[in-house]
């Protein structure tokens, strides 16, 4: 009888089992109707229309996207010949170069963005510095560390190389021969002293053709927008109620981890809507690089915005003032701000180590054991609270966020050197 | 004589077994919503959502409309406000501070929003308002008019 009544218990417990993962199971591919609304707008189908960009009235213009396009891998932009927007933003590498710091002609401060999807973005740079794609594009082309040139030898160039198609654009191209081959604001004392040395109107004159390089880049870079994902076909799924299809493009750790990054984990809090991104500016405690100076991130960078020669507000825009929304309502606040930084897109994220503004955390291990844990900030005050999440589901969410992967959504002539 | 005695003993065991997993379930339930609670903050069970609302001290009712259906996340956009004095005068010389944040994040709006325009019989344009992440919002205008001034809150449970 003893038998009997082990044999029975261990049937009772091997049925209560099964139930428990049938229930698990069930609880893990079945989705509450919040959880709906939030996956929702996750998926890439949620992503709005291009936003139109008032402040580049050649945005949209095709001939424009094509001497962008030009322009962004011509090296001869440069001191050394040798760098062009290309070079840290590498199609092959969805335009990032997978280091911690850039290189062009020197060494910078930060890591390389991707250009993917920034035409979504009402801030570019990790600190917001620049607010339109062709205002970041005029960044690194005068940084002594990046490009190394200026705006007399640009403009130069464009009279020897691109005349046709610059003139066709932009209008006629003045006579430029008398001005000096290097001068422009940049940190070179030469081309400095050369460039104070011109005239206002000269100043004004190789500017607008330095601005006018800019549109037709940010013209190109509007074209680059991400890729659907495995995560996008399974919410297609889900939301068709198709859990059948749908359990067969996730995994059951890949949807755990899922649930996890929509729920527990708090991801979302900064990484919501189809880029993953908020565009705001958050600081998550993120160490301070070996190094490197201070970095304040977008405290200095909204000073810097709204102080920017190239702003939605300047005369070099070609937007209304009551467009320029973003900049109107700026926040200024040095002390809520400090070491605060921009939420990158997780978009293909698995494979764009390091990670952080530096590269500060070279594995997505490093990252999740970070959020997992959230150390005080090195300087202004972390909005993060420790998750105390399982290793488990650490690598859960990791597994996850492997479901972002996806490829560049553009014409394949766009995602080579012309 | 054994059989009816191994039985009680098995219902005892029974017994005793599903009495502690109900306590560890109880306890893990406790214990993880304690955790949950700590993590995020609770919002508060009884909160007014309610678009049209009373300053603190009962000088002004206040509505609010957005140029948008359901408040988005993500996305500037623009409310009305229209204040009224306690017995429904319209207010039409207001100043009106604007701030927000989420309690439970320690942290503010990712704009600096104002009023952009009196449009006249009580209501005012604010602009450049936008939330950065869903979940608990709380909208504060501080209303001075005629000499005297009050603050009322809006709550919105965001997605």
């Amino acid at each position: 009888m003893k038998i009997k009544h082990l044999l029975a218990g261990l049937f009772i417990l091997a049925g209560v089992g099964l139930l428990i993962t049938a229930c698990n199971s069930l609880l893990q591919t079945r989705w509450s109707e919040e959880e709906l609304a939030s996956l929702r707008t996750l998926w890439i189908g949620s992503l709005q229309p291009l936003p139109t960009d008032p402040s580049n009235k050649y945005a949209d213009n095709p001939e424009a996207a094509v001497f962008g396009q030009k322009l962004f891998f011509d090296t001869r932009f440069s001191s050394n010949g040798k760098v062009a927007c290309g070079t840290c933003h590498l199609p092959e590498l969805l335009f990032q170069d997978g280091k911690p710091l850039a290189n062009g002609v020197g060494t910078t401060d930060r890591r390389t963005m991707t250009i993917v999807g920034t035409a979504y973005s009402p801030w570019l740079f990790w600190d917001g510095r620049k607010d339109s794609q062709w205002a970041q594009a005029l960044g690194p082309m005068e940084s002594a560390v990046e490009h190394g040139g200026n705006r007399t030898l640009y403009a130069h160039l464009i009279t020897e190389k691109y005349a046709d198609e610059y003139t066709a654009l932009f209008g006629s191209l003045p006579d430029l021969s008398y001005l000096p081959l290097n001068a422009g604001p940049v940190r070179d004392t030469e081309a400095a002293a050369n460039w104070a040395a011109m005239s206002k109107q000269d100043q004004e004159t190789v500017t607008r053709i330095y601005v006018n390089m800019g549109k037709a880049i940010a013209a190109y870079e509007r074209h680059l927008l991400p890729g659907e994902s495995r995560f996008d076909q399974y919410v297609e799924a889900v939301l068709n109620n198709d859990y059948e299809t749908a359990n067969t493009i996730l995994t059951s750790d890949e949807i755990a981890g899922l649930k996890l990054f929509i729920g527990e984990a708090n991801c979302t809090n900064c990484h919501n809507g189809p880029l993953f991104t908020n565009n705001d500016f958050h600081n998550t405690g993120v160490p301070a690089a070996q190094g490197l100076p201070e970095d304040t991130g977008r405290a200095k960078g909204a000073q810097q915005v709204l102080a920017d020669e190239f702003n939605c507000l300047s005369h070099y825009s070609d937007a209304q003032p009551d467009q320029c929304s973003e900049l109107n309502f700026l926040v200024l606040d040095e002390h809520q701000q400090e070491r605060q930084f921009k939420p990158p897109s997780l978009r293909n994220v698995f494979g764009r180590g390091p990670f952080m503004h530096a590269g500060q955390f070279v594995t997505l291990e490093e990252v999740l054991h970070h959020y997992n844990t959230a150390p005080a900030a090195p300087a202004g005050h972390s909005e993060l609270e420790p998750l105390n999440l399982s290793e488990e589901q650490l690598a859960q969410i990791i597994a996850f966020l492997k479901t972002l992967d996806g490829s560049v959504d553009a014409d394949l002539k766009w995602l080579t050197s012309p | 004589m054994n059989q009816p005695h191994s039985k009680s003993k098995l219902v005892r065991i029974a017994i005793w077994a599903a009495g502690s997993l109900l306590v560890v379930v109880a306890l893990y339930l406790i214990m993880t919503s304690q955790v949950m609670a700590k993590m995020n903050g609770e919002v508060p069970a009884d909160l007014d959502y309610s678009t049209t609302r009373t300053s603190d001290n009962e000088l002004f009712r206040v509505s609010y409309v957005s140029s948008q259906d359901i408040v988005p996340v993500n996305q500037m956009h623009q409310w009305t406000l229209h204040i009224e004095t306690a017995d429904g005068q319209p207010v039409e010389d207001a100043t009106i501070g604007v701030d927000g944040d989420m309690p439970q994040h320690g942290h503010g709006l990712p704009t600096r929003p104002q009023v952009t325009k009196n449009l006249g019989n009580g209501d005012y344009l604010v602009g450049g308002m936008k939330f950065q992440m869903g979940g608990w919002w709380v909208m504060d205008f501080t209303i001075s008019a005629d000499g005297q001034t009050d603050a009322v809150h809006f709550n919105m449970m965001l997605k």
